[in-house]
Parts: structure tokens; sequence; C-alpha cells
């Protein structure tokens, strides 16, 4: 008869085993621009004037269009819209750094470095007003947004991996959140990335909020940029609203990924507005805390750094912000006169080739809308939104 | 050459792996050790490591890259090791695969290939038998393609990866080994999209695909009735005509397969015949399927798949009526 009983020590020893502990880690944040507004001349980018007046230029150009088009929704004029307010310096110093033939996978927020790499404001409108049309990116290297939050992260490991093989100057980039960090498809395609040395940059705004949660409530860790130690690649943990410091850390990050490391970048930032137009973010957080957060402002951080370096004086703020409303009124008279398209736009792109069914479909649609004209009536008076 | 359904598989990749360098070979143990079926069989003696991968056990990754590399002009052909495992990585065929030719309206393509084997009765354990193959086939801009025969196997392979869009090839793995059949050397093409008629005959229909083909043939043999048998060959898109035109003939149809009845996708093909030959049938379309439980373990597993005297009771049923 074998002896099942499990003798169990009755107290604990006095073994001690050691334990891996994020207490240990020492994960600095990575600043340019204090938030007092002093910096350190000697972390400052190698950048010509007009390259920092520029800078500050995109970041007003991100904060006119998210205060227009926020509007823009609230008239019915657009569709659900997610503000990058208070992301500037991370938006606009990561899309900065970035090169002409990256590939860049926006996660919603980040108008302005899309609209640096090639997209036009019209057709960005166009998208929030549910215009596919507009995901053809036009003669930009921007893939579509990942409405699915962390659904990119894998297919951008794949781009990376396919730029590897072809022996590319060029990197993929990630846009993603700090809710997007606790999905699976995250762990995988980092993980991945990983092994095949891929150059891609996976660059995490940790604006606090996940819609409703706050970031204690997403995971564990104390940082996003540990989580990168896990998976065997660099992390750099960076002041989010530090625009020169977000710069020179995609800059970094950018060139380790195309020496074979991909590079996980949390930049520590705060979303001042709501998820998007259809949420209300006072039921979840206190007035207190995005007051303290308005005091961290990107935007006045960094002119307090062109004012200390003598390039304020350069920079004529009304002016500038004139001429992005002015560009943002041109764009959106350019979605408005947008052609009239036909429900055969719905069937046609789906395969190279039409399957006969799917033809069978669309010609019986189009024939009943042309026996019974007044479903176009019908359709046109639903309510929206 | 005399193949079964694996050397099929095997010498379609060879053919596609040569034919095309933009083709790259990646999923769990496909590299070092050639699958653990041998489909991938000396992919990477033949063309090198950076083609012929063996990836972490990681399926959204795999076929997320895929997606990814296919975006980039490659011609990735992943391998997910067995069906069961394929649901994490549904996520990534519904929200990117198969729309992002939509979304973009053409700027973007995916023309990436996943096979898979599926089914049961290889005495596998747990999560390495299911068909879930009306579920893939229910999302719009994806391919779902379930050769039976070697000769599809690698025609209908080699079409799945000159596609220009996303392919699921499931494989029947039952009979991976179990049938032979001489097949051309060189590479040549089966179409996707259409269904093929193994017999014709007068008295009824009999549709069936992948492992279930097999015991659907049996089943007329042992009868020795005039039966159309067709083998339907690829989920979706579907070959509406092969089926209908079939049935106004006969009147008469029974459908074969291995996954579970409800929302089965025989569900979708009775549709089919109601929405154009209701007015033919002489009789109530009948289906012999799995049943709706979870494939059972391999003890009671050959209790679950629809054997050839269930097909036979269904068909004579149906004759009957």
């Amino acid at each position: 008869m074998v002896n099942r009983q499990r003798s169990t020590p009755a107290e604990s020893t006095d073994v001690t085993v050691d334990r891996l502990s994020q207490a240990e880690l020492d994960v600095d944040t990575y600043r340019v621009v204090q938030p007092d507004g002093s910096h350190d001349p000697e972390a400052t980018p190698d950048l010509n004037d007009e390259s920092f007046r520029d800078l500050y230029r995109w970041m007003v150009l991100q904060r006119v269009f998210d205060e227009r088009a926020t509007k823009l929704q609230r008239r019915g004029r657009l569709g659900t819209y997610p503000s990058g307010r208070g992301q500037e310096a991370s938006i606009i110093g990561a899309g900065y750094a970035l090169a002409d033939q990256d590939w860049i996978f926006p996660y919603g927020r980040e108008t302005g470095a899309l609209l640096m790499h090639g997209l036009s404001m019209r057709d960005l409108l166009l998208y929030w007003r549910g215009v596919e049309d507009a995901s053809r990116m036009e003669g930009a290297n921007i893939f579509g947004l990942a409405i699915s939050i962390g659904s990119h992260i894998p297919v951008v490991t794949g781009k990376a991996w396919g730029m590897k093989l072809a022996g590319e100057d060029s990197v993929a980039f990630a846009n993603l959140g700090d809710g997007a960090t606790s999905t699976g498809a995250f762990h995988e395609g980092t993980n991945f990335a990983g092994v095949l040395g891929a150059p891609a940059v996976f660059f995490c705004q940790n604006n606090q909020y996940a819609i409703t949660l706050p970031f204690d409530g997403q995971t564990n860790a104390n940082t996003i940029a540990q989580k990168a130690l896990a998976y065997g690649i660099d992390g750099i943990r960076v002041d989010g609203n530090d625009v020169l410091a977000v710069y020179n850390a995609i800059t970094e990050a950018r060139q380790r990924a195309l020496e074979g490391n991909p590079v996980l970048v949390e930049a520590v930032t705060y979303r001042r507005g709501a998820h998007t137009t259809s949420d209300d973010p006072t039921r979840y957080r206190t007035e207190e805390e995005v007051e303290e957060w308005k005091e961290r402002d990107p935007l006045d951080r960094y002119q307090t750094f062109l004012e200390e370096t003598g390039r304020w004086a350069e920079i004529d703020e009304e002016a500038i912000r004139k001429e992005i409303e002015d560009e943002f009124s041109a764009a959106v008279d350019a979605a408005d006169e947008f052609a009239e398209r036909g429900v055969e736009e719905m069937f046609a792109y789906l395969y190279e080739e039409m399957p006969p069914e799917l033809e069978r479909q669309q010609a019986a649609f189009e024939e009943l809308l042309e026996k019974r004209p007044e479903m176009y009536e019908y359709i046109e008076q639903r309510p929206k939104g | 050459m005399n193949a079964t359904i694996i050397q099929a598989v095997n010498d379609a990749l060879h053919e596609e792996m040569d034919n095309d360098d933009q083709t790259i070979v990646f999923g769990q143990d496909v590299a070092e050790s050639g699958g653990v079926f041998r489909a991938t069989e000396d992919l990477k003696e033949t063309f090198g490591t950076e083609r012929v991968l063996d990836t972490p056990l990681s399926e959204i990754a795999i076929v997320g890259s895929a997606i990814g590399l296919a975006t980039h002009g490659f011609r990735p052909i992943a391998e997910i090791q067995f069906s069961g495992f394929l649901p994490p990585a549904f996520d990534q065929l519904v929200t990117n695969a198969s729309r992002i030719r939509w979304r973009t309206h053409g700027e973007l393509t995916v023309p990436m290939v996943v096979r898979t084997p599926y089914g049961a009765g290889v005495r596998a354990l747990e999560h390495h038998s299911e068909s879930l193959e009306a579920a893939y086939g229910h999302v719009p801009g994806l391919k779902v393609v379930i050769p039976s025969t070697p000769h599809d196997a690698k025609g209908m392979l080699i079409s799945a990866i000159r596609d220009p869009d996303p392919v699921l090839f499931m494989e029947p793995k039952h009979v991976y080994r179990s049938l032979r059949e001489e097949i051309p050397e060189k590479a040549y093409t089966e179409p996707l999209g259409e269904a093929a008629v193994r017999q014709e005959g007068d008295d009824l229909t009999v549709i069936s695909w992948g492992a279930m083909m097999h015991n659907t043939l049996e089943a007329v043999e042992n009868l020795s009735i005039n039966a159309d048998v067709i083998d339907l060959r690829t989920i979706s898109p579907l070959d509406r005509e092969t089926i209908l035109d079939s049935v106004k003939k006969t009147g008469r149809c029974v459908i074969v397969h291995e996954a579970a009845k409800t929302g089965g996708f025989g569900a979708e093909l009775m549709a089919t015949i109601n929405d154009d030959a209701l007015m033919y049938l002489e009789a109530p379309i009948s289906r012999v399927t799995g049943f709706d439980v979870p494939v059972p373990l391999l003890s009671m597993e050959d209790y679950y798949i629809p054997h050839p005297p269930r097909i036979e009771k269904a068909i004579e049923e149906t004759l009957a009526y």
C-alpha cells in the first residue's frame, strides 16, 4: 500500500528565498525641462531655432484642433471624438522624432503627429465623420486607427519584422494608452518583437485613465516602462509633458530599434479632457486632480523654456493660432464638400474580387433603393448619434 | 507523385516558397522539427531560417504579425498548431485581417494564409479536435477553405497562398495520412470558392466537407444509391450554384458536418436552399452533425463523430420521405 500521507510542517521555516521585487527597481523619469521651467542645457536636443519654434506651433495646432473638433462634435457635425488635451508634448515630441519612412500606428489622440506625417486635415475630419475613404491615409505611412485597444500591437511587430527583412531604414511606431498594456495582444506583440529583434517602438502615453479606470487599477506595476524588462527589451520612462524629453526619448528609442532592439517608451502625462466626447469625466475624478495637472501644462512649460533660451520673442502666438484656426475652417469646408457617395462603397472593397453572393446582395439592395426611393429619406431622417 | 494530404501540404509549401521569395512560413515548432504533423518538413533546410521560423507560443502574435508582414509586401503562411488554439487569435482575424482592405479602400491588403489542422478522430488531448468553420465563415472578408483530398490540399493551398486576401486554411487532420492519390509533381491551382461534385446521381444530394467527406462517400457506397455527392471545399465564399443546381435536380438533400449542430454551417446551407430552391424539395433537408457539446475526450470521441451508419440512416429516411 502506498503511503499517501503528506507530512506538512506545522510552522514556517527560517529559510529565506530571494525574490524579485519591483521595489528594487529604480525607474527614473527622464526630463529635459523641469516642471518649474528650468532646463538642462546638456540634454537640450540639437535642433535649430526654426525646429524649436516648429515644436511649439505643432503643440498649438494639436490644442486648437482638439478644441475645434470637440465643438464641431457638440454641434452634431462630427462623430465621437477623442481629444489629446494635456498630451500635446507626448504627441508632438514623438511625431517630430520620427522619420518620413517610418510607419505610425495611431490609437486616436495623436492628431498632430498624423498631420505632421502627411495626413490631410480634411481626411482626419472625414474619418471622425465616419467616412471610410479617409482611412486610405493617402500619401502617408499611417495605419488605420486601433479602436479595439491593443489589437494593433502584434501587427506593429509584423510590420517591423517586414521592415527588417526588407533591410529598410525605418521603424514601426505603435501608439497606445495605459489600458492597452493590460491586453494579451500587448504582451504577445512586444514579446515577439523582442525575439525577432524587430525595429519597433511601442509608445505608451500613460495618461492615467483608461476611460474611467485610473492607472493604479490597471496594473499593480509601479510603471509601464518596467514591463519592458519582462520581454527582454529596453524601457524608457519619460515626462510626457516635456516635449523636448519626449523628442529625445523617441529619437533614442528609434535608433535602438533600428539596431535591432525594440523599445517600450512610457510617457507620463494626463488626459485633461474626457475620454471621448461621449464621456463625462466628472463622474470618476476630482476637479482638484485636473487642476493639479493643469499646473503642469505642456505648452506653458515649453514656453518657459523658449523664453529662457531667448527664442520666445520670435514667436507670434496670435498669428500661429490664427493660421491654424483658418486652416481648420478650410478643412471643415473641404470635408463638407466631400462628394456624395453611393451604397456600392459598402461592398466594393472587401475582397479584390467580389464573391457572387456579395454581388447579388449589392444588386438586390440597389434595385430596392431604386424602386423605393423613400428609403433614402427614411435613412436620412433617422436620428444621428 | 503519390501523396497523402500532409505530403501534399508540404509539397505545396515547397513549391510556393520556391516560386515566390516573399513567402515566409512560421508558427510553433514548424522550423526545427518540421511541425508536429511534419507539414513543414525540410522547409527550414531548403529555404533558411530567415524565411522559416519557430515562434513563441503565442497565437495572437503569430496571426497579428502575419497581418503586419502581409501589409508590408510579404506573403506570410502562418501555422496554428491545432485549430483548438486559434480562438485567442480570432480577434486578429476579425479586428484586423478581414477588414484592412475594406477600411483602407484597397490601400492596404492582407495576402496571408493561416493553416491549421482541425477536427476530431486522432485520439488527441482536449482542445485539439474542434471544427469551428462556421464561426470563421461568418466573418466577412475572411476566406475559409477546407480541402478533403491530397489533390485539393495541394492545389487549394497554392491558390490560398497566391490569393490577394486573407485565407484560413483548415486541414482535416483525421485524414492527413489515411488517404493517398496521384497528384501532379509541379505547382497547380484548384479554385477557391468552387465546390467539387465527387459523384453524380439523381436520387438525392449529399453535401459535406473535410474529413466527413470520406464518411459520407462510404455511406453512399454502402447504400448503393445514385447520389450527387458535393464536396464543399470552401466555406466562404460559398459556391451556391453547385448546391442549388444539384438540389433542384434531386429534390432531396442531406448535409453532413462534424461541427455541433446549432448554428453550424449546415444551417446556412439549408437557408441557402430555402432562398432559391424551396419549391424543388420533396423532403425536408436533413443534417447529420456532431452534437451540441464540446468534442469529447478520446475515449468517447468516436461516438460524437458522424459515422457512416448515422449518415446512412439519414439518407434512407430522406429517400423514404
